[in-house]
This record gives structure tokens, C-alpha cells and sequence, in this order.
């Protein structure tokens, strides 16, 4: 059965979560909008830049954002003096560590949402006295709706899955920023197979639910995109 | 009566549109030309959707885009009423909340009455429902003219509406742009590279080739230039606004009264005073110099030559004016008076105009051989 810290971890996962997707749709629909419609040359690095999570170790994200949120690095002195003193080892920084690691899971859905959508909607639209403010809300949202939820539901889901960036921004503080991951892998350090069971078969029905959602109900095929 | 003047230039590199025209503020203005002739660009120049580095643009007085003055009203903000080569209804909203759309958006709302009257002309009114993805073709483009009409605008433009279309949903809309044309009391300026719609369609013709206006003018007056391709086509022609002037029913004929006299056509199911459209291939033109007196053709009127030009395949292109008839033109009332003087196209022989010793300037009688009616 699961334990009383094993529901606190997943709790707090999706709490991590949650917080995570609130701000990658607010980063990520404005981003790849961008990226969608632009020619500009940085395209390109920006693409590459968003993308750069899916094939980097996970270690060694955590490990420059561990570098950076530091005392002494450069968004440790920000934060510091900002009075919010510095980031790694708390709540706010492993959500902030997990926007970072799951953004390309938000942004290449709606990139691509965006520029299925096309230049025609956008120009009918101007044609009928709808300003681009107006038309992204009338026009393109609506349009986009299968994007944004498969944006959303992956973000989620693959911030629920982190292991690697948590245990380097975030270590392993009960009820702060132990995750699920972490705890099965607590379990199985100390031969709790059983234990260690119960909390991974949440995850794995819970990661199988997701992907069902997405291939049938939204008919979407998120790794025809490319994901990791 | 000039309301709209365009002045637009662009250049990307290897395509480059160079344009100055003064278009008139009424009636439906073809801008015609082949495809990369930059008729479409143009259109979107007006419309905003692209911007030319280099543009003055007023229409009715306001002025849209002047680049000197760092002028450019972005689209949303110019009152004109626009409809795409695909229709591009939004797939996500029924027909009616498309009409709504730009209604919605509008401040001086003129009300449903319009668009009630608008959508029986067109005959959607039992669409309203559906989805657009449940529409025909032609249904889908009837629903997008009325989307544009539906905000009262100030200049309607239209980018090859047909072109998607199959022969059969063509001849189901063109009937409604007639009469559209009957109706509307706002500039159109339509974009097609068909013959049979400027044929049907236009008042003003604008030939546009590789970015540049060839020539611009009223339309049997443009069709019959001599210095524009068109004139060397072997389906050539220039079309006349004519009205039902009598019925002879005795002889199955109909005369109808056009600015240079009277024509007499196959009889004409239409009463008195219907305004008709009549088409005078070049080809079906011959030219005599004194008045025949006996001969089989009915249509022969009086016309004196304007220009002369080699055609193809050893034929020579006239070029004729017929003189404007006061009573005539009253008759067939306003629509004629931007027309001027009835220009006339007639293909003959070279051998033929040689032995005649046509000349510019000379008096001359033109038989036409036949007519087509194009409503």
C-alpha cells in the first residue's frame, strides 16, 4: 500500500506540476507563436535552445541550474537581492527547474498548432476588422484547442517523470522537494521492493492513461513531433 | 468621377509591381491578367494584407497608406469587405457566426436588414446553420461574398472568387454577381484571369502584365486598344451595356438600344428596359464602305476607323468607334455614361483591308454578323 509519504509525494509532484504548466503555457504560447511566424535568422537558435532539454542529460541541466541559482551565480545574485534568497533545495526552484526541463514538451505542439493554422484564418480575419489581439483569441485558439491541450497534458506528464534535474536542483528534502521519482528511487536504494512497486505502477498507469487520452480522444500523435 | 487612386511599387527581386491608376468609385473594376501578372498583389496592396515600400492609396477621399508621410492603415482597420480565391470561412464557426464575425466587430452596425437581404440575393439563408465543412464550393464562396458584404463596406474586393470553382458552380454564382452588380453601390475590384468573367462582369478593365498596368479603362474601350495583346486574341471581342429597346415578335427578334444606336438580337425573354450585356467577337465584324443595301445582315451601323494593326496569321485588327446617339443613350439610361463612345473590334483579312484602302479616320460601315447575349 502506499504510505502516508509516498501520497505526500505525489502530491507534491503534482504540485510541481501544476505550478510548471500554469507558467510553460504562459511562456510557451507566446514562444511558439513566435517561432511559428517568424523568418527572423535567430529562428533557428531559438529552436535549437528550446529543443536543447530533449537531448541533454538531465544531470547536466540540473547541474547549471544548480550552478546558476546558486549564491553565486548570476540568477542566484538576482533572486538574493531581490530578497527571495537563492533557488536549489526549494519549492520555487524546482518548479522554475521544470519549466526549463519540460518547455519543448509545450512549445512544439503549439509551434506546430500554430503553423498548421496558416497564414489564411489570420488574413480573413484582418479582412473583417478583427485586430491581431482579437484574432489570436477568436481565431487562433480555437483552431489551436487540440494543440493546446496536447501541450498542456504533455507538459504535465513529463514534469510528473523528472528524475535527473530534481535531484540536482531539488535533492531530496521530504515534503519539499521530493518527488515521486525520487521516492521510488529511495525505495529501491533501502529494498523496499513493494513499496516501491505501489508508487510506480501509479506512474506507469498514470503516464499510460495520458497517451491514451491523446491518441484517441485528441487523436493527436505527440511523437510524431520531435520528442525525445 | 475618380475615387480610387492606387500607386503602389515593390520589388522582390524577381518579381516587381509598378503600378499608378486612377480606378472610378462605382461598378466593378477586372483587374485581368495572367497568372504572375501581380493582379493579385495588387489587390493585396489594396487591401493591406501586403505592403508596398512605395505606395499612395485613397479611396473615397481617406487615405489608406501614403509611404511619404510613414501612412499605413493596417488591414483591420480599412472599411472593405474582402473575399479570398478559397473561400476561407473559419472551420471552427457555423455560417451564421461567420456572417457575425466582422458584424460583431463593426461600429456603426447598419443592422440585420442588410444582411437578411444580402443572404436571400445570394440564397443562403438556409445554410445558416451548418458548419462549413458541410457546404458545397459554390455555397462556401456565396457565403464568403456575404461575409464581406455583411459590413457595408466602403470598396469590395474580390480575388478570383470562381477560380476554385467547377464550370457548373461557376455558372451557379456568376448570375449572383450580376445582380450583385445590379445592386451594389460600392466600387468592386475583382481579380480573374478569365475572359468570360471581365466579359460579364466588368465596367472597367484594367490588363495587368509582369507588375505593371498595360492599360486601364472602360471596358470595350481597353478590349479594343490595339497596343494590349487582348486585341490580337482569336476569342478578341468587346461587349456592349445595352437595354430591351422593343420586341418584334412577329420575327423572333429583339432590338436593343446601346450609347451608338440599336442592335437586333434572337428574341430576348426580358421586358423593356432590362439592362443586357451584349458580346461582339472581332471576328464576327466585317467592314464595308458604303451603306449595304442588300445584304442578309441585319446589324449594320456606321463607324468610323480609329487604329489599324497587323493581327496574326495575315488578319488585320480595326479598331472603330461608333458615334454616341443622345436618343439612345437615353434609353439605355445612366449605365452608359461612363462608357463614352462605343468601341468596336472587328478581325478582317489583310488582303481585305488592302484592298479596301482602309485608313484611319475613315467612315465606314461595320456589319456584325452575330451577337451573344451575356444575361
Amino acid at each position: 500500500m502506499l504510505s502516508a509519504s509516498d501520497i505526500a509525494t505525489l502530491w507534491l509532484t503534482f504540485k510541481v506540476a501544476g505550478y510548471a504548466t500554469l507558467l510553460m503555457m504562459l511562456l510557451g504560447t507566446p514562444l511558439a507563436w513566435w517561432l511559428a511566424r517568424t523568418t527572423s535568422r535567430w529562428k533557428g537558435v531559438c529552436n535549437a535552445l528550446v529543443a536543447l532539454p530533449l537531448v541533454l542529460p538531465p544531470t547536466v541541466l540540473g547541474f547549471y541550474l544548480l550552478v546558476m541559482m546558486g549564491p553565486n551565480g548570476a540568477i542566484g545574485r538576482l533572486t538574493t537581492e531581490l530578497g527571495l534568497g537563492t533557488l536549489p533545495f526549494t519549492f520555487p526552484g524546482l518548479v522554475v527547474a521544470s519549466v526549463l526541463y519540460s518547455l519543448p514538451f509545450v512549445v512544439q505542439p503549439l509551434q506546430t498548432a500554430f503553423a498548421t493554422i496558416g497564414e489564411h484564418p489570420l488574413e480573413a480575419a484582418a479582412t473583417l476588422r478583427a485586430s491581431p489581439f482579437d484574432t489570436f483569441f477568436s481565431v487562433v485558439v480555437p483552431l489551436a484547442k487540440p494543440g493546446f491541450m496536447t501541450a498542456a497534458i504533455l507538459g504535465f506528464a513529463h514534469t510528473v517523470g523528472e528524475f535527473g534535474v530534481v535531484l540536482m536542483v531539488g535533492g531530496n528534502i521530504p515534503d519539499k522537494t521530493r518527488v515521486v521519482s525520487v521516492q521510488i528511487y529511495n525505495h529501491v536504494e533501502a529494498l523496499e521492493y513493494s513499496e516501491a512497486h505501489w508508487l510506480a505502477g501509479c506512474l506507469l498507469l498514470f503516464s499510460f492513461s495520458v497517451l491514451l487520452v491523446l491518441y484517441t480522444a485528441l487523436k493527436t500523435h505527440p511523437v510524431a513531433h520531435p520528442l525525445k | 468621377m475618380t475615387t480610387i487612386q492606387a500607386r503602389f511599387q515593390l520589388d522582390y527581386g524577381d518579381f516587381k509591381l509598378d503600378v499608378d491608376l486612377k480606378l472610378p468609385g462605382t461598378g466593378i473594376t477586372v483587374l485581368f491578367g495572367h497568372s504572375g501578372s501581380g493582379k493579385t498583389t495588387l489587390l493585396r496592396c489594396i487591401a493591406g494584407l501586403q505592403q508596398a515600400p512605395l505606395g499612395f492609396l485613397e479611396i473615397n477621399g481617406h487615405i489608406w497608406q501614403d509611404s511619404e508621410r510613414n501612412l499605413f492603415l493596417p488591414t483591420y482597420k480599412r472599411p472593405l469587405g474582402y473575399v479570398f480565391q478559397e473561400a476561407n470561412l473559419f472551420p471552427h464557426l457555423t455560417v451564421r457566426e461567420n456572417l457575425h464575425y466582422g458584424l460583431k466587430r463593426i461600429k456603426h452596425n447598419s443592422g440585420t436588414v442588410k444582411l437578411e437581404q444580402t443572404l436571400e440575393l445570394l440564397g443562403i439563408s438556409h445554410l445558416l446553420e451548418r458548419m462549413p465543412g458541410h457546404l458545397s464550393g459554390g455555397e462556401r464562396q456565396r457565403v464568403a461574398i456575404a461575409r464581406a458584404l455583411a459590413l457595408n463596406p466602403e470598396v469590395l474586393l474580390m480575388d478570383e472568387p470562381l477560380a476554385s470553382l467547377d464550370f457548373k458552380r461557376k455558372q451557379e454564382i456568376l448570375p449572383f454577381l450580376s445582380r450583385l452588380h445590379q445592386q451594389l453601390d460600392i466600387p468592386v475590384l475583382y481579380v480573374t484571369h478569365s475572359q468570360q468573367e471581365v466579359a460579364q462582369l466588368a465596367d472597367t478593365l484594367v490588363i495587368m502584365e509582369d507588375g505593371r498596368a498595360l492599360a486601364s479603362g472602360p471596358l470595350s474601350e481597353t478590349q479594343s486598344r490595339l497596343d494590349v495583346p487582348l486585341a490580337q486574341d482569336r476569342e478578341a471581342a468587346t461587349v456592349w451595356q445595352a437595354a430591351v429597346a422593343e420586341h418584334e415578335a412577329d420575327y423572333h427578334l429583339t432590338r436593343v438600344a446601346f450609347a451608338g444606336g440599336s442592335l437586333s438580337l434572337p428574341a430576348v425573354d426580358a421586358e423593356v428596359g432590362t439592362p443586357l450585356r451584349v458580346q461582339i467577337y472581332a471576328r464576327d465584324v466585317s467592314i464595308a464602305l458604303e451603306a449595304p443595301t442588300a445584304t442578309s445582315i441585319l446589324n449594320v451601323l456606321p463607324a468610323t476607323i480609329t487604329g489599324i494593326a497587323d493581327g496574326r496569321d495575315g488578319q488585320s485588327v480595326v479598331q472603330l468607334r461608333l458615334p454616341r446617339m443622345a436618343e439612345a443613350s437615353q434609353s439605355v439610361g445612366n449605365r452608359c455614361d461612363q462608357v463614352g463612345d462605343q468601341a468596336l473590334l472587328a478581325h478582317i483579312t489583310r488582303k481585305s483591308a488592302l484592298l479596301l484602302g482602309l485608313q484611319i479616320g475613315m467612315a465606314v460601315y461595320v456589319q456584325i454578323k452575330g451577337t451573344s447575349l451575356l444575361n
